[in-house]
């Protein structure tokens, strides 16, 4: 079986984020994989060591994804391959998908791509759902459980996290799996996974490499623009402090909250 | 048919989603810059008299697909009938609630459209025509206004509770059409088992009140007075990654960045510091509340009220009070 898993370099979730001069600053925090997208890797892994193959690591992003990509190499995924051009810069989810649908087709033998649920940089998740559209495969998104799989068979069960508590559903592979964060506990990069990982010369594939129409990628493929980022308005006031004994501190508060009509 | 803007009606088992209700509210204030009326779509088997409620909250037209390939949500079977329509009779706008369903419904027809989707919109205006909407991005730390200048139609998704829910005015008169179904049931990949529902769980999204409880609560037994306060209020019991983490609740409860991003009218944290993780999913709360025991927790720059003291003695205290006010 072969399970990719895609993955995207975001900053550190615990960075600081601003905006100088319209672009997007994290200070001095790293770059790291999309927290998120650790739950996919591990799920991957698990796959291939449950049920044979390989998992393969994809990115696109510029050269720096590489390092989220050895990421996963020293977590244990087989091969990982980085795309990257400078035309497909600017992609939006609807040119994204399709680089990544025509990347998976140029692999060919592919089972099952796995994604985290969105990256904590653009936070739309619309590509997970969106690829599985270009590849017309199974839209398991919001996966909290791989219940099932009959690889055979071709056949998957899997446990969805909506709004309203766990969906069972069944369906065909390929299928494309969208990641929650319950669905699994990442492992840490082994020593000697790391010190593999660091070795390992990963290919890159250009947007000609997998068979991209330039009309369909970068800023002209894309549907949608966002000029502007900006940092959020400060919340106005400051904190009133309640002291007293622990009944009078809750009538004060039941007083105020009641006021503000927000009970 | 004819109207720009469309609405996806959200149902689960006959009930409708309070974001749909919150995007027919917001559908209204855009014929006032695109003119025409709203169109809502209705999918399920046996919804045609929830058409009425959809009329009364906004609603000129609904048409209403109903099919037993349609009576549990699947993407593929709702973006069918969403784009079928949608390429007949070319609307401008098409809204949902950003829900699971919602965001994938949208992602997934903007494919067949060609079109783009913005997900998780918080402020919509329209600008020459073309509407401008606010989303949040990096987990809540930065806004972003973001537009679908030439395609159509811009399917938008918009953030539940972040819109006002309009009143239903019953004497609202409109049309119902029925529709078909796209797709017979072989053509659809997956098929729906079951749901495992949690009856007593409020849906943190939805909810007006959120009381959490984080690494300060010191073990699953500290979340027993967080959750009673949570009960007595009326609203969901959310929690910190801390807590999270360090498996004393599930992660269902998670509000922050790798969790649910939240916006009711009270959050209540106690024995929450305000990493700026957790501070991206609950800082657009309206009013928020800080219990803690250290007074320089950075929840505090955030709160309206702070209370520094142990929530095991202020947290039943507040329950004890509210059971009076609130006559329980």
């Amino acid at each position: 079986m072969h399970v990719v898993v895609c993955v995207k370099q975001t900053p550190d979730s615990a960075a600081k984020m601003g905006v100088e001069n319209g672009k997007v600053t994290w200070g001095e925090a790293g770059l790291v994989v999309n927290p998120w997208d650790e739950y996919a890797i591990e799920e991957a892994i698990r796959l291939k060591e449950k049920y044979g193959g390989k998992a393969t690591a994809l990115s696109m992003g510029p050269e720096s994804a590489k390092e989220a990509l050895k990421t996963c190499l020293a977590m244990g995924c087989d091969e990982a391959i980085l795309l990257s051009d400078a035309t497909l810069k600017g992609s939006d989810a609807l040119a994204t998908s399709y680089a990544l649908a025509k990347a998976i087709q140029k692999m060919g033998d592919v089972d099952i791509v796995l994604f985290g649920k969105q990256a904590i940089d653009g936070d739309t998740g619309l590509v997970p759902i969106g690829l599985a559209r270009r590849l017309g495969w199974a839209p398991l998104t919001y996966t909290i459980k791989i219940a099932e799989l009959d690889v055979a068979a071709k056949t998957i069960r899997a446990e969805r996290l909506l709004e309203q508590g766990r969906q069972i559903v069944t369906g065909q592979l390929p299928a494309v799996i969208g990641t929650v964060k319950d669905i699994n506990e990442p492992r840490y990069p082994s020593f000697m996974g790391i010190r593999k990982a660091s070795k390992a010369n990963i290919p890159t594939w250009s947007a000609a490499d997998i068979g991209c129409e330039p009309e369909k990628i970068g800023p002209t493929g894309s549907a949608m623009r966002w000029p502007t980022v900006y940092p959020l308005p400060t919340r106005e006031g400051s904190v009133e402090l309640l002291a007293g004994t622990p009944e009078e501190i809750a009538t004060q508060l039941a007083d105020k909250l009641l006021a503000d009509k927000v009970i | 048919m004819t109207n720009k803007i469309w609405v996806f009606i959200e149902q689960f088992k006959g009930v409708i989603a309070q974001s749909s209700f919150e995007a027919l509210g917001e559908a209204r204030k855009l014929t006032a810059d695109l003119g025409g009326g709203v169109t809502a779509l209705l999918m399920g088997q046996g919804v045609s008299e929830l058409a009425q409620a959809v009329i009364a909250h906004g609603a000129d037209e609904v048409l209403v697909a109903e099919d037993a390939t349609l009576a549990e949500f699947r993407s593929e079977a709702y973006t069918a009938v969403l784009v079928k329509l949608a390429q007949e009779h070319k609307p401008e706008v098409i809204l949902a609630g950003a829900t699971t369903r919602g965001r994938d419904l949208l992602g997934m027809a903007s494919i067949d459209l060609g079109s783009g989707a913005i997900a998780d919109a918080i402020a919509l205006k329209v600008v020459n025509g073309v509407v401008n909407a606010t989303r949040p991005v990096y987990a809540g730390k930065l806004l972003s206004t973001v537009m679908c200048d030439e395609r159509r139609p811009q399917l938008i998704s918009l953030r539940p509770r972040a819109f006002p829910k309009p009143e239903p005015d019953s004497a609202r008169t409109g049309t119902v059409t029925a529709v078909s179904a796209a797709l017979a049931e072989d053509a659809l990949p997956t098929k729906v088992v079951e749901y495992v529902v949690d009856e007593n769980r409020v849906s943190l999204a939805d909810a007006r009140i959120i009381v959490s409880g984080g690494r300060g609560v010191g073990g699953p037994e500290g979340f027993a007075p967080v959750r009673e306060l949570a009960e007595t209020l009326g609203g969901a019991l959310g929690a910190s990654r801390a807590a999270v983490d360090a498996g004393w609740i599930p992660y269902a409860h998670q509000v922050g960045q790798t969790g649910k991003t939240v916006g009711p009218d009270l959050y209540i944290a106690c024995g929450i510091s305000g990493a700026i993780q957790h501070q991206a999913g609950m800082r657009t709360s309206k009013v928020i509340v800080a219990i803690n025991k250290d007074p320089d927790a950075p929840i505090f720059k955030l709160a309206r009220y702070g209370v520094v003291g142990d929530l095991f003695k202020i947290v039943p205290a507040l329950s004890a009070e509210f059971k009076k006010r609130l006559g329980k």
